[in-house]
Order: C-alpha cells, then structure tokens, then sequence
C-alpha cells in the first residue's frame, strides 16, 4: 500500500480494543495511521469477550498507569457515546461483603476509592442493598455502592472508534501478520503477512502476542504473557430482571472475582473465572467450571436457579508478570510498546490512547489535530435504543431471538471492516448470540453469507 | 402490514400444524377474522423442513413428507378462509390480545379478541447443555441441519457425531443419507436409546455406530471441529474424529414471548400455565402445540390445535364454561416431570379431557392425586423414560377437590 509513496506516520499492530482507539486517537491528532491485523475480522483476540464493564477505576492500583488510563478512557468515552451513538447504562455497582472478615474490609475498599479520586462512593447496609437489589441473596451483609460503574457495548464501541480512524483517512489491513522489521534510524519496515508496510513509528498493541511481536523485532521483549482465562455464563434475558447493578464480590489479590451483571443486549451473566494457561488460543471451556459460576451465581441471586442458560463462553486476559499496564516508549526505536492490557482495556482504551499519544509527542513528534474530523453512527444492538427491526425496508428478521435484520447483516457483510467469520459478523450483528443459538436462523444465515466467510457456514450440496 | 380497518377476532402467534388447525377449526366454526402471524418466509412449522414421512396419517390420511404435509396445511387453512402473514414476527405479548409484531415494513400494533399462542419447540443448543471445549462453527440442532439441507441445498459437515438417540436423532441420520454427509457415529448417555425398536435399528442400517453409556463432554478443534471427547460408564474419556457435532433433541419450548411478557410460565414444562381449555394466566390467550411441553409429533398438535380453536370460538360466543372454582395442578417427587394442565376449572371437564405427564425414568406403579390430604385420583402406570402418559380428568374425584391437586408416583 504504501511501499512505493511515502511511509506512514504511524502504524498500529493489533485491531484490539486498544488497536482500534490508538487509530482514533492518533487519526484526531493528524497522524497518517495504517492498523495492521492478523485475523480476518477485528476484535478477534482478547477483545472478543470481556464483561463489558466500563469502570471507575476505583479499585485500581493507587498511582498505577492502570487507573490513570480507565478514569481518562471513562471520561472520553462519556463525552463521546451521545454523538456516536453508542450505548452508557449508568446502572452503578455494588461491592458486597457476604462475611465478617469481608465486611471488615469495605472500609479499605472506600478508602482506595478517595485515594483514587472516586468520590462517590458509599457504604450502605445489607437492608439498603436489598431495597434496590431485591432479589438479592438475604446473606448479604453490607456493600459499597459505586454509582459510575457502567455498562457498554464491548463490540459497537471500539469497532465505532476504528470507523472514525477511517472517515478520517485511517487505513486498515486485515488478514495482515506482522512477522518483523528493520528500524533504518528513519523509518521501520516491517515485514508483514501482506508485505512490506513502512511506517515513522510503530505502536504495538498485539494483546495476546504483545511479547511474541516485540521478539520478532528486537529478540526481547519487556514483559512475558501468561493468558488468563475467564469464563463466563450467560443466562436468558428473562433473568436480567433480578439484577439492576454490577455485583462485585470483595476482590482478592489476584483477581476482581466472580461478577454478576447485567448486558446492554438484555442479558444477564455470570463470571469470569481466573485461570492461567500457557495457550494463547484455547479459550476452552468446560461443564464443571460452567457449573460451579452457576452456583455461584445462584447464591448471589437465588432466583436464578433453574432460569434457562442462553451462552456459555471464554475470554483470554493479556496478563503479565506485572500487575499494571505495560506502556512504554522506545525513543532510540520509534517504537512504543503497549502491552498487559489485561482486564481494563474496554474501560482504559481511549485513555490508554491519549496516554500513549502523550509518549509518542514526547520521543519529539507531532501532528496538527483535526479541527472538525467526521464523526461515525455506531451500529444500534441494544433495546435502549431504536434497532433496526423499528424501521421500514429492514428486508426481514433473520435472527429472532435477537431481532436482527437482513439489513443488518448485509451492512455488516460490505464495506473495509466486512465480516469474514461468522464470530466477526456475530460481533457486529448478534446474530445466532440469543436462545436457540442458530436452531432457527443458522440455515437462512449460511445462504446469506455464502461466499463472504473464509471458513463458510455451509456448503452447497452437489448432488 | 396487516390491514386494521377490520377487527381481528383472533391472531395466532406461530403457523406451525397446531396454530393452522386451529386458525382452520376456528373459521370453520364460523369466526369472522382469522389472522395467523408467522416470521418465516412460509407457513407451516417444524414439518417444512422436515424432509422425510410420515406426517399426515390422522389429518389427511394419507402419508406426505414433511415439507408436502406444511403445504397442504396451509393450502387447507388457507382454503377455509384464514389470513396467513407471513415474515412478521410477534415480538411482544401485552394483556389482553395486543400484539407488537415487526413486519418488513417496521413496526405494527394490533390488539385481537383472543390470541392463540403456538409457538412450537427448539431443541437445546450447546450453550445450554454446558457442553465444553471450544465454539467453534459446525456444531448445530437436527433443525438447524434439517433447513440447511432441505431449504438450503447445503450441509455444515461431513462426517459429523450424532449426540441423542430420540426419533429426531434418527430421522437425522436420513438427513444425512439425502446431503451425503456420513456420521461417525451417535452416542447416548443412557444404557438404552431414547427411541424405541425398530427405529433404532435404522443408524445401524446405514452403519453409523451407536455408541450407548458414553456422554459428551468437550468439542475439540482449532479453527474447525477436530474431535468430541465422550466419556464412558466407567469414567474413560476417550476422542471421536469428526467435523462437526449434530446436538439432537432436549426439546424445550419456544416460550419466550411467555417469560419476557405477563404470561405465567411453568418451569417444569417451560411453556405457558395453561387450564384444561389451553387457556393462559390471561383470559384473553390459549396456547397449543408443543409450545405447552416438549414434544409430540406434529399429528398430535395438530388435534390440540384443533381442540383449542373449538375451545376459543366457544369462548367468543360465550360459551366456554367458567367452572365453580379453578385449582393450581402439580407433580411431585424425583419420578414425574411435569403435568400440563397447571389448571382445573371443576365440574365443566368433558369427556376427552386429560392430564398429560411425563416421567424423567423408568417407571412402574401407581400415579395418585392428592387434594386437601384426601387421595381424589388414582391411575397404574407401566412407563419407559420420555414417554407421554395421560390420565382422564373425568377419573378425578371432583367433588372431593377442595383446593390445590398434586400428583406423586409411588412405584409397585
Ligand atoms: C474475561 C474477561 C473479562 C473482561 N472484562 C472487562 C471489563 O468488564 N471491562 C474492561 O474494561 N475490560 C475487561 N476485560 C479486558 C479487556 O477485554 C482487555 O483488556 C482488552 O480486550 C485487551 O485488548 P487489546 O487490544 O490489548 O488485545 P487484543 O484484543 O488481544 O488485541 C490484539 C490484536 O492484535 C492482533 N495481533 C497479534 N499479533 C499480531 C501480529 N503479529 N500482527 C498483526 N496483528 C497481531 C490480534 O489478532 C488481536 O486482534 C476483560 C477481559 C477478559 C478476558
Ligand atoms: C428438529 C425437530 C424435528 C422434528 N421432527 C418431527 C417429525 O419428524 N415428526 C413429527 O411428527 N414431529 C417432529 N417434530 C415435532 C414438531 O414440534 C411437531 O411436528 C410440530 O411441528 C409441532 O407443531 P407446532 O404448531 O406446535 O409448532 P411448530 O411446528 O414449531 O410451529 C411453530 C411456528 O411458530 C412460528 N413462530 C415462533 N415464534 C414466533 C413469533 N414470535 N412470531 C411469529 N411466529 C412465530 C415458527 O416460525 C413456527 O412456524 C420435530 C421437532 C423438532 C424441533
């Protein structure tokens, strides 16, 4: 694309949550920007499953990078989401204590949030929790509510900031593995599945692969991922009734345990577990740990019990031997390194962009921003809003159990970011997401996206 | 969009054998609007792709395969005067007959008399099976596969595993044979298969192995399936290649309009509450089909539909008896699975009327019906696993009913 005119300002490896806002933000800043991703369809690692949370920060490390980058990326993203069109359910969180020793610890838990500047927190009783959480289990003892905490759209937010990337002049390439590169002190060639893609500075933002794309280039890298499994269970929309607020358990060292929570899509869910594995890929899951989320989850809300399971998934965390953020700039280099986004970034990103924005001024380059960039319609999948099953010339429903029309799906089959996997289509649509699973509409979808996937639903039958 | 100028006397969600019987029944009884509301592209339900017989024996009499059977369904609702709409999806089920629907050309309200709700039953995907291993594509419902290969002209695999040894896992194997998809092999968790001799002898015909006592356990594979790791009796996990996995059966009904709207739903069958008329926790529905509990065949719904239009056009005139007091019906214990109806209206029950049960095993002995401590029922059963059991209203002691009836199993 660029091996022959002048080479990039910038290029971006990953079309991960933080991939997709870094190419916003450097877009917005001036920058000329190429994203480089290796799968077919963006979102495809990490970033394909989260809980969907947009934190506060309020349990974040005090002073970490970590909470500097969520407060910020919460912040930008209340600023922006009206004009996108993207979703904010403010329903706020609860931190419940269901025992003494956890009781005991509320106190440290506010505590941290005024060291980390949320204000608005409070310590109510289990009889106040109750009052707004009625279904609640009757073991709860007390909580801190935390009234910010909020859900999003985990897809239609990042997938709007690399569409704004892209009004803008952004590029992107798909199905693009960056494999290594030669820094010239001038500019980087690096060496891609697509060829050679030259670029001023190089941001890596491979989330899973952050380690393995830094030892392509340099033979180290600063950090070492050890993916963290989580997995979760989705229950039918009937349940999202019984829970209005975040549930939060009183974390642990490790990790911020098991949440029940509402969607934005109408869902009701329940994880994510914390399991280190050395796979980068297999983000299995199994019946006993589905099993026990359950009961977890029906101890939380008792009612929960026997309520049908709509989804059962797992997401990967990019953790590293570092509790924070791996955000650093190789100025000798041009090269900057952001890395261990592990169980944040959906909150963090925009923040995480900014910061890293700062770091690239800093190694002494600068763009002018846009005065007036074009701004993105983010594709509507929650019930807040008006979906397009609502509006006339919508073709039909394909999918019942999530109301999505054939408009839909063509308009997520065309275009730069054209799904090329059925998993990248879900993503952007939610088609076969709901109850049955596909049992109705999977044969009507294999049709419509014949030809388009590069693994296809279906073949013809030639007989 | 449908056309309000005149009032609907009755919409009915689904346009499945039991919504088109009844749809038919009600016209035939001289009901002036009948509208069926059907999302997909054709009437006709389950049976559309269904792409074998026999279905028709008690309708029509005579043998039609599935897709002929939906056609002549339609073709005879149709001839009787009822309204068939098709893509247009009932979204939401309000009190008292309004409907919100989606139709191409957006939104539309409408608000009918009565509301026959017969939606029909799914299988139970992979998700909520709690089956493990990865999400990968290829893992698909007989029904799913049934459309593909019947509607779609395409297959999502080859040499797939079988999981279910109902009648639908069989005729899946005859889905297979027409698509030239060869399955590896069927397995069943249980010592013995779901369907009874001599279907099952039909995978063996076509040399699939059945593999009994061996439970799924995890899906295996990178970017397409690889494997399905089944465990055996005695705990021996062990891997099967394939390319994909067909998940058969675990019927549940599609009650969703039920749970997301005012209408009572009963856990233990997972569709409406209904009384013996098929009416629902709202006067203003009825229900019909396998939406009121997984699963009979099509001929079956087809006569409950049909009872249930009688019911409804009854209804309309005024004429469907009140009874002197309505009582809640429950089972109890490990061995009964669910009784529909939930509901007795008392002393208006006709001749026909039954409880329809069944059992989560094996079971041989006495059903009895208790009410107020005092027994007002009792019925031998002789039963395989899965198999429908129906006890006659008029054998209940009515006059002895003084409040809630329950139903327990005491075995031989
Ligand atoms: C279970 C779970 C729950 C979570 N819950 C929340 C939450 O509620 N709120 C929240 O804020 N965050 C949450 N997160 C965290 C959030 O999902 C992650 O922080 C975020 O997805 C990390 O994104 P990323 O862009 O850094 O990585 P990734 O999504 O992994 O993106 C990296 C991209 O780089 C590509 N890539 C890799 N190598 C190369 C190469 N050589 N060449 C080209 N491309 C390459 C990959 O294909 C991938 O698309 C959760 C995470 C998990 C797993
Ligand atoms: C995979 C499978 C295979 C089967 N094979 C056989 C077989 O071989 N022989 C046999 O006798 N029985 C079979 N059955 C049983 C089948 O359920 C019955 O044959 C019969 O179809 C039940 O009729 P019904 O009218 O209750 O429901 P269905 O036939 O399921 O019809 C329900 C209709 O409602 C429509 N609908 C659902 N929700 C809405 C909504 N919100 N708005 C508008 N329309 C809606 C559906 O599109 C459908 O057309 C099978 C069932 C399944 C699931």
């Amino acid at each position: 694309m660029s091996t022959s005119s002048s080479p990039y300002d910038v290029a971006i490896i990953g079309a991960g949550i933080v991939g997709c806002a870094m190419a916003r933000r450097f877009t917005l800043e001036g920058a000329r920007v190429v994203l480089l991703e290796k799968a077919t369809d963006i979102l495809d690692g990490a970033s394909k499953a989260n809980s969907a949370i947009l934190h506060t920060g309020f349990d974040a490390p005090v002073g970490s990078i970590e909470v500097g980058c969520v407060q910020a990326g919460h912040e930008e993203y209340r600023q922006i989401y009206r004009d996108f069109g993207l979703t904010l359910d403010e329903c706020g969180a609860h931190v419940v204590a269901w025992s003494d020793e956890e009781v005991a610890k509320l106190e440290q838990i506010q505590q941290q949030a005024v060291d980390n500047n949320v204000m608005d927190t409070r310590l109510i009783t289990g009889e106040e929790l109750r009052k707004v959480e009625p279904n609640l289990s009757d073991r709860a003892l007390a909580a801190i509510a935390v009234p910010r905490e909020s859900l999003i759209d985990p897809w239609s937010s990042p997938y709007a900031y690399l569409q704004q990337s892209l009004m803008n002049g952004g590029e992107v390439m798909l199905s693009c593995e960056v494999t290594g590169g030669r820094f010239d002190g001038n500019e980087w060639k690096l060496e891609t599945t697509q060829g050679l893609v030259r670029a001023k500075h190089v941001v890596n933002c491979a989330g899973l692969y952050g380690d393995l794309v830094n030892s392509s280039v340099f033979g180290q890298a600063p950090f070492t991922i050890t993916p963290r499994k989580g997995q979760f269970v989705v229950y039918d929309k009937a349940a999202s009734r019984l829970a209005h607020s975040v549930i939060l358990p009183v974390p642990t060292a490790r990790t911020k345990g098991i949440v029940l929570f509402r969607t934005v899509f109408g869902n009701l869910a329940v994880g994510p577990t914390a399991e280190d594995q050395q796979s980068r890929t297999d983000s299995s899951i199994d019946t006993e740990t589905l099993q026990s989320l359950m009961a977890a989850g029906e101890a939380i809300v008792p009612a929960l019990k026997g309520m049908p399971v709509t989804a059962t998934y797992a997401g990967l965390r990019p953790a590293t031997e570092f509790k924070d953020y791996q955000i650093s700039a190789d100025a000798a280099n041009n090269w900057i390194t952001v890395g261990g986004i592990r169980s944040t970034g959906l909150s963090g990103a925009l923040g995480i962009a900014q910061y890293t924005y700062g770091l690239y001024r800093n190694m002494g380059a600068d763009h002018t921003a846009l005065t007036d960039p074009a701004i993105p319609t983010a594709r509507v999948l929650t019930d807040i809003a008006n979906r397009d099953w609502k509006e006339k010339d919508h073709g039909e429903i394909v999918c019942h159990c999530e109301l999505v029309t054939r408009r839909e799906i063509e308009a997520a089959l065309s275009g730069p970011l054209a799904a090329k996997s059925l998993a990248g289509l879900k993503r952007q649509t939610r088609v076969t997401m709901g109850r049955c699973q596909g049992f109705f509409c999977s044969a009507r979808l294999a049709e419509l996206t014949e030809g388009q996937f590069v693994i296809p639903m279906a073949e013809g039958v030639d007989k | 969009m449908i056309d309000l100028t005149t009032p609907i006397d009755v919409a009915i969600i689904g346009g499945g054998p039991s919504g088109l019987a009844a749809a038919t029944t009600l016209k035939a009884a001289g009901v002036a609007r009948v509208v069926v509301l059907e999302r997909e592209p054709d009437a006709g339900g389950i049976p559309r792709h269904c792409g074998h017989p026999p279905f028709g024996a008690r309708e029509f009499k005579r043998i039609y395969t599935g897709p002929a059977y939906a056609r002549k369904l339609v073709q005879t609702a149709r001839a009787a005067g009822v309204e068939i709409h098709c893509l247009t999806t009932v979204v939401q089920a309000r009190p008292e007959g309004e409907l919100l629907l989606a139709v191409p050309e957006g939104q539309q309200v409408i608000n009918a008399r009565r509301v026959i709700y017969a939606t029909g039953v799914r299988e139970t995907p992979r998700s909520a099976r709690l089956l493990g291993g990865m999400r990968l594509q290829g893992v698909v419902n007989t029904g799913a596969l049934q459309s593909m290969v019947f509607l779609k002209h395409m297959r999502p695999f080859k040499r797939p595993v079988i999981v279910g040894t109902e009648l639908v896992a069989i005729s899946a194997v005859s889905t297979c044979t027409h698509a030239g998809i060869r399955p590896v092999a069927m397995v069943e968790p249980d010592p013995r298969p779901t369907a009874r001799w001599p279907f099952t002898l039909y995978p063996r015909l076509k040399g699939v192995p059945l593999h009994l006592n061996t439970r799924p356990v995890a899906i295996h594979g990178e970017k397409t399936v690889s494997s399905l790791e089944v465990e055996d009796a005695d705990g021996t996990r062990r891997h099967i290649d394939c390319d994909g996995v067909l998940l058969s059966g675990m019927f549940t009904p599609e009650s969703t309009l039920g749970r997301m709207g005012h209408l009572e739903v009963d856990p233990a069958t997972g569709g409406p509450v209904v009384d013996q008329f098929g009416r629902c926790s709202d006067p203003a529905y009825f229900a019909a089909g396998n939406l009121l509990r997984p699963v009979e065949t099509a001929g079956w719904c087809w006569s409950e539909g049909r009872r249930t239009g009688a019911r409804v056009a009854d209804d309309l005139k005024g004429k469907l008896l009140k009874g002197t007091q309505t009582v809640p019906v429950s089972v109890e214990g490990p061995v009964l699975k669910y009784v529909m109806p939930q509901r007795l209206n008392l002393k208006v029950s006709r001749g026909k009327d039954v409880l329809q049960l069944r059992l989560n095993d094996i079971a041989k002995g006495q059903i009895i019906a208790t009410s107020g401590g005092k027994t007002v029922g009792q019925w031998q059963v002789n039963s395989r696993k899965e198999r429908r059991i129906l006890l006659a209203i008029s054998r209940l002691d009515q006059s002895a009913i003084t409040g809630p009836v329950t139903l327990t199993f005491t075995p031989a």
